[in-house]
Formats: structure tokens, C-alpha cells, sequence
């Protein structure tokens, strides 16, 4: 155990640690050996914090192995404003593309989870901080659109900052048409359920992300309309512990439940097996 | 007195003067008039010329003139017989969202805008128009009762945005204005939006869903304040100028973009130099809208606000 010693009093005298095999958990502080962190669904095993993670890890930990197809993978983003502040949106939106080699900020795919056919949309905070513009608002209508066709329930894993600057308004109106396609799937009466990671706000947890008909938080997630340090701009004050959790959210009622990520596959079968299995039909 | 905006001081001077030449007594001497009457000619020139030329973040400032016209100045100066139905029926009543009925063109109509106050007192009641959670639900109760007795909604918008506060976080703005869009969409009765200031993003989007969206030609509308934009993009919140322009937040950009149907008029040199008659224009511009909008079925109506909504966006297919 001597390289373990030596790697803990190396952090200690704040040199670098070898971050291909040791990383930092940002909940309880400690240094934690990478592999076991991912085997663990890049949950902490020490204190149980949630790593944030990306799109294609998501899908790979809630959908069968082999049962994904992705959809509107060909839609990419578009510069429509000529937006520039220090730098151009057009190099932003190519910067990002090239570190996460997706087209933008969230991915859609068909797939099953223990054999019940899904529609499955998951955002990508990777990309310009998961940010809702054109192209997501866009994947997520069709995704919903998708749902209704083939009465597929519809799951979102929402992780963003909210709106993207850049398509300034055409991006607050993606919150008005996911939100509108969202209502015309409640109408079908296909199930929507929306799984809330950190973070979840802005135009994200402003629209069709806190009124779905299954509101899951994934435990200690950022959740809410104000980011904090807007917040505590605007109030001159420092914000309780706490404030904006999921478990804040939950014990004031705008969330059915927090579940911990190694349960979240099951949780999500059993919720579409029980909304499903209505055996009295009123009016068609 | 209200200070006058950097850009129109000019203006303001030669208004001083011609104050000035009238308290000395029209008619007395003709000289006087004539100078007076050529000041007058030099004004409004002057405006013309300033106002056909606004920079974006000019525009900003004339939105968020406070002697520019609100929600209720609309209502006074447009309809009659308005009766103010308050409070969310679940927490409170927000103040800085008025809702209630009231008649206009003939008709009974639901009203819901955002109201800014003047001055210190009054702001602080209205929170300076910035909604909590209860203000949505408030908005929403009275459309919905719109919606139950088959009459039609207009909303006025003007906020610089939903409160980011403790108690707006712990009692749901997102939930809130998220109910708003999913319920507005749906809601079977014409809505006709006037965007009459600033436009502040989810909280002013909150009760913008319709049919028909109007905007002064001096009125904003962004996803994030220009100041808000410029301290993330540019780390400082003095680029607020810069950020004005990039965000494309303009009538005439957002007629253009088609995320809005039409620009309205305003008064030579703003609403805010004349209450009356940029209420008349905006009042020639909803009546014509809602006219052709109660000609149409509600299938058809739902329909075309649906694909409005869904439509808009830009992005690329290969």
C-alpha cells in the first residue's frame, strides 16, 4: 500500500495526482480511485455524491444493451443572429462539437428498458452547458412527437443551465414548444417522465422539466428557475445550505421522489408498468 | 422631474427654452411665438431623427423609461369598466401582475400584464414588476376563467424578468411558469400579446403564449437582460451595450426573426411623451388583431397557435 500512501501525501502537499487513475469527489472533498467511482456508476462510494455524467453514459446505464437506435442526429445547430461576444458563437458551437463529438446538446434515441419500448431524450452539460437553442428544442418536440405516434412513454434526463444565450430568443421559445408538444403528448395520455440531474435550470426547469407527469431528482441535484449567485446578487445575502437540492424540492413538493442512480433504471420500469396498467377506459 | 435619458438631454434643453419663452407670456410679444413655434418645429425634427436612429441599447433605456406607459395606463386609456380580480388562491397576491376583466371594442375581455410602480413606494408594492410564482398562478386563474365564460384574453408585458428570490425559488417559479406555457397553448378562448416595455425572458414568456404578438416599436424582448448577458459572455456587465445589439432583442429584429407578428407605432419620441396616443395606436392595432382572431373556430385558432410555436426555430438538417 505504498503507492496509495504516497499518492494521498502527495494531495496532501497539493502536488498532482495522476488524474487517468484518481479523482476528486466534489461532494465530500476526498480523493477517490477513478475505477471504483466508475464502477459504481460514477457515484462516490464514500459519500454517495452523483459525478455528473454525459449523454452516452446515460443512455448506456438506463436503456438494454443493444436496443438503442439514435434519431435527429442529424440536426445541427445554425448561427441565425451572428452572435459574437468574445468569441463567436460559430467557433463556440464548433469548439464544442469537437469535445464531445456530438452536434449539440442533447441526444435522442429509441431503445427499451427491461424490453418496454421508450422514447429517450438526454442532455449533453458538455456542450455550451447543456444549453436549450434551436436544435434541442427541436429533438425534444420530435421525441414527443415520436412518443404519441408509437404510444411510447417519453423519458427526458435533463442536465442544463437553461436557455442558450447565443439564439437569444428563438432559444426562450423552445421553452413555449417543448412545452406545447409536451401537452399535446398528455392529451394522447402517453406517459412523460422527467429525470432532473445537476443542474436543471433556467428555461429547462422553466418549461417542460417540473411539469411532467413523473418528476424524478437524482439526489443532491441543482434544481431551480434563478441560478444561485443570481440570487444572492439580487438579495445581498448568502443562501442556506441546501437551497435548490433535490431534497429542498422534494420537501416542498415539486418532486415525486429523489432515486439514487443504481435504481433509477428500475424505478423508471416499474412507474411506466403502473401508469400503463389502467384497467378502466373511460370515453376514447 | 424625471432625469432625462443621455441621448434626448438636447431635447430636454430646448424644451427647457420653450418653457421658459411661455411663462413670459404668449401673445404678448409675436416674436416670441414665432421663436416658440419654431423651437416646437425643432423638437420634433430632432426626435424624428433621434428615434429613427436608436441604437438597441437606446431602445433599452426608452423601454425602461419610467414615464413610459404601464399595464394599467393601457387599461385606463383603452378599456372601461375594469374590475381587478386579486390573489393566487393559494398563497398570496402579487402585485406586480394585475389580472381582471374589463370591456373593450364592445366586449368583455380578460386582462393580465405586468405592472411596474412609480416611484420608490409604489415599485416596492410592485416589486418593480417582477413576478413570484403567485403572480403566475394568479394570471393563470383569471385566463382560465376567461376561458370558462368564452371570453378573450389580452396580456401586456413588461418585466425585467421573474423575482430571484428565496421564497419565488422555494415556491416554484420554474414550476410556475412552466404551468403558464403548458396551460396558454391550450387555452380555448383568442389571445392577443402586447409587449409594452421590456420583455425579460421566462418571466415575461410566462404570460406571452398566444396567438397574436404585438411590440411597441421602443419595447425590448431577450432571453436575459443585456446587463445579465454581458457579465456571463463578456465578464463584465458594463459591456451591457454590446450585448444589447448581439441579442437581437429589437421589435424590428424580432418581426424579422418571426418570433413576433407586428411592431406598433409609437408616439413621436416614445409612449412615454404621450400616454394617450400610443395608447390609441396600440388600441387601432389589438382591436383589428382580436377582430379577425374571433372570426376564426377554436379548432382552428388552437391549431394555428400550435404550429406557430412548434415552428419556430433554426437549425440544420443534412
Amino acid at each position: 500500500m505504498n503507492w496509495f500512501k504516497e499518492t494521498l501525501s502527495r494531495v496532501k502537499r497539493g502536488k498532482k495526482v495522476d488524474q487517468s487513475l484518481w479523482v476528486m469527489c466534489s461532494g465530500c472533498k476526498e480523493i477517490v480511485y477513478k475505477k471504483e467511482v466508475e464502477r459504481n456508476l460514477k457515484v462516490c462510494p464514500k459519500c454517495g455524491y452523483h459525478f455528473r455524467i454525459g449523454a452516452w453514459e446515460r443512455i448506456n446505464m438506463l436503456l438494454d444493451e443493444g436496443s438503442v437506435v439514435e434519431r435527429d442526429g442529424n440536426l445541427a445547430p445554425m448561427d441565425p443572429l451572428k452572435f459574437k461576444d468574445t468569441k463567436r458563437y460559430k467557433d463556440r458551437i464548433e469548439d464544442a462539437q469537437k469535445k464531445t463529438g456530438m452536434k449539440d446538446a442533447v441526444v435522442s434515441v429509441e431503445g427499451t428498458i427491461h424490453g418496454v419500448s421508450v422514447q429517450f431524450v438526454a442532455f449533453e452539460f458538455g456542450f455550451l452547458g447543456g444549453s436549450m437553442g434551436s436544435v434541442v428544442g427541436e429533438k425534444i418536440a420530435r421525441a414527443a412527437e415520436r412518443s404519441m405516434e408509437k404510444r411510447e412513454p417519453l423519458i427526458i434526463v435533463s442536465c442544463s443551465g437553461g436557455a442558450r444565450m447565443q439564439e437569444s430568443m428563438l432559444s426562450l421559445m423552445q421553452m413555449a414548444k417543448t412545452c406545447a408538444v409536451v401537452r399535446r403528448l398528455s392529451e394522447a395520455k402517453v406517459p412523460f417522465i422527467s429525470i432532473l440531474s445537476d443542474p436543471t435550470t433556467g428555461g429547462v426547469s422553466a418549461s417542460y422539466a417540473l411539469i411532467a407527469d413523473v418528476v424524478i431528482a437524482e439526489p443532491g441535484a441543482l434544481i431551480g428557475f434563478a441560478g444561485p449567485r443570481v440570487i444572492e446578487q439580487t438579495i445581498g445575502q448568502k443562501l442556506p445550505e441546501g437551497f435548490q437540492r433535490a431534497e429542498y424540492l422534494l420537501e416542498h413538493g415539486f418532486v415525486d421522489m429523489i432515486v439514487e442512480r443504481k435504481h433509477m433504471k428500475d424505478i423508471i420500469y416499474r412507474i411506466i408498468k403502473l401508469l400503463t396498467g389502467g384497467s378502466y377506459v373511460h370515453s376514447s | 422631474m424625471v432625469k432625462p435619458l443621455e441621448f434626448e438631454r438636447e431635447i430636454y434643453e430646448i424644451e427647457k427654452r420653450i418653457e421658459e419663452l411661455k411663462s413670459i407670456g404668449t401673445g404678448v410679444q409675436l416674436d416670441i411665438d414665432e421663436e416658440i413655434r419654431k423651437l416646437e418645429r425643432k423638437v420634433k425634427r430632432k426626435l424624428i431623427k433621434l428615434y429613427r436612429e436608436l441604437t438597441p441599447w437606446q431602445r433599452v433605456q426608452v423601454a425602461r423609461h419610467p414615464n413610459r406607459p404601464y399595464t394599467l395606463d393601457y387599461v385606463k386609456l383603452m378599456m372601461n369598466n375594469f374590475v381587478e380580480f386579486r390573489g393566487d388562491r393559494r398563497f398570496a397576491d402579487d402585485r406586480s401582475i394585475v389580472a381582471g376583466f374589463a370591456e373593450f371594442d364592445g366586449m368583455s375581455v380578460a386582462v393580465v400584464g405586468h405592472q411596474k410602480g412609480r416611484g420608490t413606494k409604489e415599485n416596492i408594492e410592485r416589486n418593480f414588476g417582477m413576478p413570484h410564482p403567485e403572480g403566475y398562478r394568479k394570471a393563470l386563474r383569471v385566463m382560465k376563467l376567461a376561458e370558462k365564460f368564452g371570453i378573450p384574453i389580452l396580456t401586456f408585458v413588461d418585466t425585467p424578468g421573474a423575482y430571484p428570490g428565496i421564497g419565488a425559488e422555494e415556491r416554484g417559479q420554474a414550476e410556475a411558469i412552466g404551468e403558464n406555457l403548458y396551460e396558454m397553448i391550450n387555452l380555448k378562448v383568442p389571445i392577443v400579446v402586447s409587449v409594452i416595455g421590456e420583455g425579460g425572458s421566462g418571466g415575461a414568456l410566462a404570460i406571452s403564449v398566444g396567438d397574436r404578438i404585438l411590440m411597441q416599436e421602443n419595447a425590448i424582448y431577450a432571453v436575459i437582460s443585456p446587463e445579465g448577458c454581458a457579465s456571463i459572455l463578456w465578464r463584465d456587465s458594463a459591456k451591457a451595450p454590446l450585448a444589447a445589439e448581439a441579442l437581437k432583442l429589437t421589435a424590428q429584429d424580432l418581426l424579422k426573426l418571426g418570433v413576433i407578428d407586428e411592431v406598433v407605432k409609437e408616439p413621436i419620441g416614445g409612449a412615454h411623451r404621450n400616454h394617450q396616443l400610443a395608447a390609441n395606436i396600440l388600441k387601432r392595432a389589438v382591436r383589428r388583431n382580436l377582430r379577425e382572431l374571433l372570426n376564426k373556430s377554436i379548432d382552428q385558432l388552437l391549431e394555428e397557435r400550435f404550429e406557430k410555436y412548434r415552428n419556430i426555430g433554426v437549425f440544420s438538417q443534412e
